[in-house]
């Protein structure tokens, strides 16, 4: 007989269920994982030490390239952690624009989520369903903001305009004419908020569409049941957060249990999972997507009946709006001052911590009163899921292992920083 | 939430006594500077005791702190540079690897800084030591109390040169193969030393030292002045909000 030993794999980090930039060094027995040892870095940028180097103000754009599939919510830990050292609470209205974008974001993200996961698994349709109406979503952050994905849009001390009156709309082309046309602006008649309110109460329905595709889809759950099972101690133990932790039946949401912006105003349930397997950590999902129109719809509600200021009014953080800087002396030294040197933070250390959609996303920030970050650390769940790769995937076939990075819900982004 | 805090501090200092000092608290959190030798086994405690059980350690990482608190523009002086043109300073971005600062004496240089979470209690706290030896830090590894500790280490080494005793597989984790020195120390320039590039006629990529200039936009500045009293700039923002809210809205920031 033939001598059989254990080999050495590299999966990626090109490999596409990587879903970056992973180097999976795998030890096989035949088609068994018998050792994994991620190596990550491979985008690393130093985030934080760039941060270092500059105004707070001007970081808030790197936040956004973290995790950047979960840009605003990276935002908020950052914002939050000036803001709590500062001393400073943004105004109701801005709360509110930040509950309803962080919701709006974790839509996005699990959106991505589950149709990359299809797409992993083998189920093609499901990524295009998704794609439909993650459009959307994208379309409402360039309302608001600008930008499709790396919106900057919060600041400490608020957001950085208020929502639009009116929503962009298409205009004809060779393509996209008569009914068609109609159809896509539907919902692009009246402000943000209306498109918003009309996609929300819309989407539980596409929602049922991918359940249809995939929760009692046979195939689906072959990939799933059963695979990486994380039980609730573990998962404590090795750091999980979010979903990860939700999926194994921990109970445990900051939104919850630590609430910050206006999420102690809304009503929303927490969906956890029994076994802790994949499938669990999709269904808890695909809950929370449900959950997540529930709180947008609430959100969009309150943002309708009081409009206000959405940035404080304090030039010593927030610098003056172009009108009040062309008209008053001491509002353009103001505006000088924060566009040259910035503003400075009190000395000492805080921790913000936000639910963003794949866990924890923390911001460690410590000041030692200057108009730049002393030291900044960012905790991103994805970090510490792919640390418990090795023991997730140990004694799983080499195609579980695909399954699993897709449910970690891994971006590189956040894990390299 | 003061209270709370206090009440958890009270708890600290009674149970390990001069092993910790309770320092500030910010935002619920408490911090709690552990002295390092007795880092393992205040950690296992804040672990395993009924009072603290802090079931999982959320974050880890090293902190430089060569030149805390240090500005690179004097402001007492009126200077004939303008802003901060000419300053010489050592923030990160202003110097490369041969005209980097040096440390001198700085005591407790590097620090360890720890984040746990009590599902039990719903409370965080923060914990910190500081490693003495600035030419070879070492503090013990917490890998064997919570298991997330693990790569968060692995970073701590790589980017500050924090060696965790004990540690079951200390490599390095976010910097590339065969990288030299710890580039998140205050001491490593912003630039860089090497810059990579594919050279076509050796056909393979290599390695050359960096030829850009260390550039800084913004010198950095500490202001110690009223403007930044939390509750003064609270007051300021109520009595600007009233105004607002009574004239006209402001949208539009820049």
């Amino acid at each position: 007989m033939a001598e059989i030993r254990n080999y050495t794999m590299n999966f990626g980090p090109q490999h596409p269920a990587a879903h970056g930039v992973l180097r999976l060094v795998l030890e096989m027995d035949g088609e068994t994982v018998v050792r994994a040892d991620p190596h990550v870095g491979l985008l690393h940028r130093a985030t934080e030490k760039l941060a270092e180097s500059k105004p707070f103000n001007q970081s808030i754009g790197y936040l956004d390239r973290l995790d950047y599939m979960s840009m605003m919510c990276n935002e908020h830990a950052y914002v939050r952690a000036i803001e709590q050292l500062l001393g400073i609470e943004p105004p109701p209205r801005a709360q509110y624009i930040r509950t309803m974008f962080d919701e709006i974001t974790r839509f996005s993200n699990h959106l991505l989520w589950v149709a990359s996961c299809g797409i992993d698994l083998g189920a093609m349709t499901v990524f295009l369903y998704a794609f439909r109406e993650r459009e959307m979503v994208m379309d409402m952050y360039e309302a608001v903001s600008g930008a499709r994905m790396h919106a900057g849009y919060y600041r400490p001390g608020g957001v950085y305009r208020d929502l639009p009156e009116s929503m962009p709309q298409y205009t004809e082309t060779r393509w996209t004419k008569g009914k068609d046309l109609k159809r896509r602006n539907e919902w692009r008649q009246g402000s943000l908020l209306d498109f918003i309110e009309a996609f929300a109460e819309d989407v539980p329905s596409k929602i049922d569409e991918y359940e249809t595709l995939l929760t009692d889809n046979r195939i689906w759950k072959q990939r799933t049941v059963g695979i990486g099972v994380v039980s609730p101690d573990k998962a404590i133990q090795m750091g999980y957060s979010g979903v990860m932790l939700r999926g194994s039946g921990v109970e445990w949401d900051l939104r919850k249990k630590q609430p910050y912006a206006m999420y102690d105003q809304v009503d929303f349930d927490v969906p956890v999972g029994v076994s802790g397997d994949c499938y669990d950590r999709y269904l808890v999902r695909i809950e929370e997507l449900r959950q997540s129109a529930k709180i947008i719809l609430q959100c969009v509600e309150w943002l309708k009946k009081n409009p206000g200021h959405v940035m404080l009014k304090n030039f010593k953080v927030i610098p003056p709006t172009r009108e009040e800087m062309k008209d008053d002396m001491e509002a353009l030294i103001h505006h000088f001052k924060l566009f040259t040197e910035g503003y400075c933070v009190p000395e000492g250390e805080t921790y913000a911590a936000v639910e963003a959609p794949k866990g924890e996303f923390g911001c460690y920030l410590v000041s030692d009163g200057a108009n730049k970050p002393f030291r900044v650390h960012f905790r991103a769940p994805g970090f510490a899921h792919l640390s418990g790769m090795n023991e997730l995937t140990r004694g799983h076939m080499l195609a579980d292992t695909v399954a699993i990075i897709s449910t970690l819900d891994l971006v590189f982004g956040e894990v390299d920083r | 939430m003061s209270d709370t805090a206090k009440a958890i501090s009270d708890l600290f200092s009674s149970r390990f006594g001069d092993r910790v000092s309770v320092g500030q608290t910010q935002s619920g959190i408490v911090t709690l500077v552990v002295e390092v030798d007795a880092w393992l086994e205040v950690c296992r405690a804040l672990k395993d005791e009924e009072d603290f059980s802090y079931e999982q350690l959320t974050d880890l990482c090293g902190v430089d702190y060569l030149s805390y608190g240090q500005s690179e523009w004097e402001t007492e002086d009126a200077s004939q540079e303008g802003f901060g043109r000419g300053v010489e300073g050592l923030g990160p971005g202003r110097f490369d690897w041969a005209n980097r600062p040096e440390a001198t004496d700085v005591p407790n240089r590097f620090g360890v800084v720890a984040h746990l979470l009590s599902f039990k209690n719903n409370q965080r706290l923060r914990i910190r030591c500081y490693a003495p030896d600035e030419g070879m830090p070492i503090v013990a590894s917490l890998v064997e109390i919570w298991s997330s500790a693990n790569w968060y280490e692995r970073e701590a080494f790589d980017l500050f040169g924090i060696v965790f005793e004990g540690h079951p597989d200390l490599r390095r984790i976010m910097t590339d193969y065969g990288f030299t020195g710890h580039p998140f120390r205050k001491d490593f320039p912003l630039i860089g030393n090497v810059a990579v590039r594919y050279d076509s006629q050796k056909k393979r990529v290599v390695y050359e030292p960096v030829e850009i200039e260390p550039r800084v936009g913004v010198p950095r500045v500490l202001r110690d002045d009223s403007r930044y009293k939390a509750d003064e700039v609270d007051q300021a923002a109520d009595v600007e909000a009233e105004k607002i809210a009574a004239g006209e809205q402001g949208n539009g920031n820049g």
